[in-house]
């Protein structure tokens, strides 16, 4: 009998499976999860569960997976292994055989070598990260965030919102270029200096100082910063080390063609684990953004239980962040030969920015410009020529 | 078919928008509006990706 077997029960993981038996999969489905938790949505971690009430947005009942769609689902069980001869995926004690698979095992918080392991030292990636985090930061808390990306980032705001006194350490000159580019990075590190966040670039991190807790975060320069809590928010890795030594072919994620097929047959890939070929921009590109995760999910699973209607992936690259009270929403890819602000400015409330690569638009910025940048994501997806773009915004 | 939003959720990321803007507009007041309620089979695809793509899940189509 057909069975598919999904890897990873998080968004990707879930959106492969609503969407096998959307097309009308009728062979067994198992959803293998490491955590014991059912499917959440992580991007509130960093945002509105800190801030909030504390409750985990969930996207489907045990009963809905179970019930509805018909799911074997396996959660706290991590698969260790996949062998593409026999077919089969490692995890518990039993071998779980399968026709297709998909592949959507995301990623894990990075950190940095050498770290003692002190109670007040944390990283963010999963629900119980975020519980952690919740109860650690208590108003007055002297909090150091190490790296500036858009989860450190978040994780300032909200610490402040909390009531902590938060330093933001950041090694290099200034944050988000490698999501921005160069040239408008500085416009959303404003976004700090502007709400009067202690933003330190160029600045690295030697070391932590504690007993049993975290006492302080030594810095490059000899100097030390006091802290109870010290937060690492150095970015994230694919998980990935499960699948060493299986043969499917692994370069800083599962490397997949265009249709997210790896290089085992029948083994597809989805999400923040999948490194593809995204013909649209005729480059690979691995992302760690929310709807590319739920967009490839869906397509994984498609063309992983019926290969022989199988379409390419050709997303165009979105995600925001929610800084302060500003959205911050990038569409496309950031590598341009120019960057044309169209709208606002750096140091303003808004910003439009438009990314051209030959004579074609390939990315845009937007800060507060909810309406434009979606339907400039739309414009990337049909290759517009840059001229009909900046027309188009000036319209 | 009938498309549901929740108001309440909806933070304007419009997504669904760049998907069938014919549908969805996000609109002044930073939240999605729909353009027409009349669907068709045709459209079914697209609406399902619009609801499995919409960051906030304020999407629900029922029928
Ligand atoms: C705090 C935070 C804030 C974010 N904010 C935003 C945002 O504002 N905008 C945005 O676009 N994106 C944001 N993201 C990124 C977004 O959440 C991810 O892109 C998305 O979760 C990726 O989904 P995924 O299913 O590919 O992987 P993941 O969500 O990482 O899920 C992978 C799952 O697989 C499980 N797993 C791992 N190994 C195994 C194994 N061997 N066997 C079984 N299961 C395994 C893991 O436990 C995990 O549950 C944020 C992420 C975080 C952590
Ligand atoms: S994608 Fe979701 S949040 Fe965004 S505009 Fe559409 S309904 Fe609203």
């Amino acid at each position: 009998m057909a069975r598919l077997v999904v890897v990873g029960a998080s968004l990707a993981g879930l959106r492969a499976v609503e969407s096998a038996r959307r097309a009308g999969f009728t062979g067994a489905i198992t959803l293998l999860g490491a955590e014991e938790h059912l499917p959440y949505d992580r991007p509130p971690l960093s945002k509105e569960f800190l801030t909030g009430d504390g409750t985990p947005k969930q996207f489907r009942t045990e009963d809905a997976l179970r019930t509805d769609l018909d799911v074997d689902l396996r959660l706290g069980t991590p698969a260790t292994g996949l062998d593409p001869e026999q077919r089969v995926i490692l995890a518990g004690d039993d071998p779980v055989p399968y026709t297709a698979a998909v592949l959507a095992t995301g990623a894990t918080a990075r950190t940095l070598p050498g770290l003692p392991a002190l109670s007040g030292l944390h990283t963010l990636r999963t629900l119980d990260d975020a519980r952690a985090l919740r109860t650690a930061i208590q108003p007055g808390s002297r909090v150091v965030i190490v790296g500036a990306g858009f989860i450190g980032s978040e994780l300032a705001c909200s610490a402040r919102r909390m009531g902590a006194e938060v330093t933001l350490v950041e090694a290099a000159h200034v944050p988000f270029a490698a999501a921005v580019g160069d040239e408008l990075a500085p416009a959303i590190a404003a976004l700090h200096t502007r709400h009067g966040t202690d933003l330190r670039c160029g600045v690295t991190v030697t070391g932590i100082d504690g007993d049993d807790r975290v006492r302080a975060v030594r810095l490059g320069d000899g100097s030390t910063l006091p802290a109870d809590v010290a937060i690492v928010g150095v970015g994230a890795a694919p998980a990935i080390d499960w699948l060493r030594g299986s043969g499917v072919k692994l370069d800083d994620g599962v490397v997949c063609d265009e249709t997210l097929q790896s290089s085992a047959p029948g083994v597809y890939a989805a999400g923040d684990v999948a490194r593809w070929f995204n013909p649209l921009f005729g480059e690979t590109m691995r992302l760690e953004h929310w709807t590319s995760a739920a967009e490839q999910g869906g397509l994984a699973a498609r063309n992983a239980t019926d290969p022989a209607q199988a379409t390419p992936c050709t997303l165009v690259p979105y995600f925001w962040s929610d800084l302060y009270d500003s959205r911050v929403q990038f569409v496309g890819v950031p590598t341009a030969d120019e960057v044309r602000v169209v709208a606002g400015g750096v140091g303003e409330d808004t910003l439009l920015a438009l990314y051209r690569r030959d004579d074609r638009l390939i990315g845009a910025l937007g800060v507060e410009q909810r309406r434009l940048v979606m339907r400039l994501r739309a414009q990337i997806g049909k290759r517009v020529s840059w001229n009909d773009a900046l027309e188009a915004v000036a319209g | 078919m009938k498309m549901h939003i929740d108001t309440d959720v909806c933070t304007g990321h419009g997504v669904c928008e760049g998907l069938r803007p014919d549908v969805f507009e996000v609109g002044d007041d930073g939240i999605v509006h729909l353009l027409t309620e009349e669907f068709t089979e045709a459209d079914r695809a697209d609406l399902e990706d619009a609801v499995d793509q919409c960051p906030t899940q304020a999407l629900r189509l029922e029928g």
